[in-house]
């Protein structure tokens, strides 16, 4: 994917101002379609750089417990694709930050990989992170977020091998999503020289900007990343916080971090 | 670039970055072993003397009469060690764990079967076991639980989604993402990512081998249907696989009509029109979901065949009308049962009923030359509880009564006990 994407020069433009961006990740319409306006409002507020839409699915079999069961509150709330659109479509004309989707294959295929790329496209979404989908199963979606200069952004792990992460990121556009560990999000990662080593390698492998994902949760983590990454990523944590302090406790949070 | 395991548009391997290599170990694993013949030949071994291979076939002598038109014949996957087929993939799966040197399984489980039979393979080779099973399904097969731990298995109750077995399917593979170095996922059924429906497939096939031998020899030809419960789909696909080049031989599927057709009442995929084809659980096939894609509830009186996909290899049968698909609901899987049970002697699991209901319901149909082969996929003690209830046995209730009374009864005694001391 020789072209640069419309969100890796954003990517690259924050960096020239900010050594490590800050993405968050709300599942769409959780608690309500209304909470997640103003999660988004609070958020952008508060300096995050980048976000991820999850569209809700009723298999999430990446996500932990956590993102698992926002998941399934939302869709029991009534969520669905249509409204997950057209609110993203809201979020993205109000805010002036880069969006991404973050689903699984079946929503895509389901309401058609060129139809969903398209929409993406009208509505204003640069990217997409689809876990359940390896290049290999997904050329018609490659080929659909390239002729829309979308970014299709695939997910490096500690235990993909190197010609394995050069094939993901000649498969990718934007950014690299590296995980820190094994497992599924939202449980604990020791930040440690193990990982150090880890995201060197990452660096190793692809020219895109790199993300790091699954158990950034505070100040201390978001310092350990600085100069190893370009993005922190904080998924699970702040769901966590509006599960236990409610929707207004989430700024006080990302403020914390990009204090 | 990895694309294999795709039966026409059916199957691929939709799997979270994390596993990749996961899968291609188990993939070379796999064919390894399909390429080396002491493999099976120690499978063999090892099936005819920890479990019950060659299982037999029965014919149904006054069942066959009774209905009055083809001869009906059994294969008894019910004699298999722990009650069912799943012994077949588990015990093959077990051999290739440790292969792979790995000293850990995990698997999921519905009815329980699979649960079971995964905890006894566990215990005798020696590996760390634990098992997801759904709430819903927890409640249900409470025997099965029992067996499990009793074996020294953890049984993990799943409380997401419809707590049924694919939830459990998909709390299996968080367990797996995170726990892949030292653990194999004992995956049940002829479903999920390549390379599994190919290789539970291969494990099951010794069903089919036998049977298309044994009905040879026994009625001196091959039999006109051949009838197996879908589920997943690997005691179906396990019979099926001895026929399927046999043009003469009519291969029927049943699903579960559970409460009949309209969805959530069933688990019905293929033989009702409710499901359409999407990717879930890391593999294509035909799912029961809304028009968004979101995966339905089902219904089904067996808990074994409560799954809202279908094997990618079957619904290529499917499409290629190399399988007929039926169901059958609730009501006449019970009827069939103890129609079974009570002219035969035979005690056929819920899920295997389902077999039996469609093949009593076009036996009579058939010419009296003809021979019919019902896999009795497994036994039905795990359904005692269901099927007391659906039979509405007085004597039983009575019984679930008075121990409750005397463990209520002991249980008194034991906190008064406590508070003398
Ligand atoms: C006795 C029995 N038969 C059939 C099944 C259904 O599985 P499959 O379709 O994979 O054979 C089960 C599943 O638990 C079972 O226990």
């Amino acid at each position: 994917m020789p072209e640069q994407t419309k969100l890796e020069l954003a990517i690259r433009q924050k960096l020239q101002q900010k050594k490590l961006l800050l993405m968050t990740h709300i599942v769409l319409g959780y608690p309500s379609f209304d909470d997640s306006l103003r999660v988004v409002e609070d958020m952008v507020k508060a300096g995050v750089d980048l976000m991820e839409l999850q569209i809700p699915f009723s298999e999430p079999m990446a996500d932990g417990p956590v993102i698992l069961k926002a998941n399934a509150e939302a869709l029991k709330a009534g969520a669905t694709v249509e409204k997950s659109l057209e609110i993203a479509e809201r979020i993205v004309s109000e805010f002036d930050i880069p969006f991404l989707f973050m689903t699984y294959y079946n929503i895509l295929h389901t309401y058609g990989v060129n139809e969903f790329v398209s929409r993406c496209e009208s509505i204003g979404i640069q990217g997409c992170i689809i876990p359940d989908l390896p290049p290999a199963e997904g050329l018609d979606y490659l080929e659909a977020m390239q002729a829309d200069k979308l970014a299709p952004v695939h997910i490096f792990t500690p235990n993909t091998p190197d010609d394995r992460m050069r094939f993901l990121s000649d498969n990718s556009a934007g950014f690299i999503y590296s995980v820190a560990r094994k497992g599924v999000t939202g449980k604990e990662t020791t930040f440690s020289d193990d990982l150090s080593d880890y995201l060197a390698r990452c660096r190793a492998n692809t020219t895109l900007p790199l993300a790091v994902g699954f158990g950034v949760k505070s100040r201390e983590d978001i310092d350990f990343l600085t100069g190893k990454a370009d993005i922190a990523v904080v998924g699970s944590e702040t769901i966590r916080i509006v599960e236990d302090q409610g929707v207004s406790a989430v700024k006080g949070f990302v403020e914390s971090l990009v204090a | 670039m990895r694309n294999s395991g795709y039966f026409s548009q059916f199957g691929g391997a939709f799997i979270p970055e994390i596993l990749v290599s996961t899968f291609d170990e188990l993939e070379s694993a796999y064919l390894e072993a399909k390429d080396d013949d002491s493999f099976w030949k120690e499978y063999l071994e090892l099936m005819s003397t920890y479990s019950c291979r060659a299982t037999p076939i029965t014919r149904l002598d006054n069942l066959s009469e009774q209905l009055g038109g083809a001869s009906i014949y059994a294969k008894r996957e019910d004699l298999n060690h722990t009650g069912a087929h799943k012994a077949n993939n588990v015990m093959g799966q077990g051999l290739l764990t440790k292969r792979m040197g790995k000293t850990r399984v995990i698997a999921e489980t519905g009815a329980g079967q699979h649960g079971v039979a995964t905890a006894t393979m566990a215990a005798k080779f020696g590996f760390d076991c634990t098992i997801y099973m759904g709430a819903h399904d927890v409640a249900r097969q409470r025997p099965n639980v029992f067996w499990m731990e009793q074996m020294g298995a953890t049984v993990v109750a799943v409380k997401d989604g419809s707590q049924t077995l694919k939830d459990a399917i998909n709390e299996a593979f968080r367990d797996w993402v995170t726990n892949m170095d030292d653990t194999h996922y004992v995956l049940g059924t002829a479903c999920g990512p390549h390379p599994f429906p190919e290789m539970v497939s291969w494990f099951q096939s010794i069903i089919g081998t036998e049977a298309r031998q044994q009905m040879l020899d026994q009625t001196g030809k091959l039999p006109s249907r051949v009838y197996a419960c879908v589920g997943g789909g690997s005691n179906a696909m396990g019979i099926f696989s001895g026929f399927i080049d046999d043009k003469e031989v009519e291969l029927v599927g049943v699903e579960a009509g559970g409460r009949g057709r309209g969805v959530g009442g069933h688990a019905a995929r293929l033989a009702y029109d409710d499901a359409t084809i999407g990717v879930a659980q890391g593999y294509k096939t035909y799912f029961l979901q809304d028009k968004d894609g979101q995966m339905q509830d089902t219904h089904s009186v067996s808990a074994g065949l409560d799954y809202v996909g279908v094997s990618p290899i079957l619904s290529h049968y499917h499409e290629t009308r190399q399988v007929r698909f039926e169901a059958a609901t609730d009501d006449e899987v019970v009827e069939a049962m103890q129609r079974t049970v009570r002219h035969e002697g035979l005690i056929p699991a819920l899920e295997s009923s389902h077999a039996f209901a469609q093949a009593y319901r076009e036996a009579p149909q058939m010419s009296p030359d003809e021979n019919i082969l019902i896999n009795m996929s497994g036994r039905a003690d795990k359904d005692i509880f269901t099927v007391a209830d659906a039979v509405d046995d007085p004597k039983w209730r009575d019984f679930i009564i008075t121990k409750a009374a005397e463990y209520q009864m002991g249980q008194n005694d034991k906190k008064q006990g406590n508070g003398h001391a």
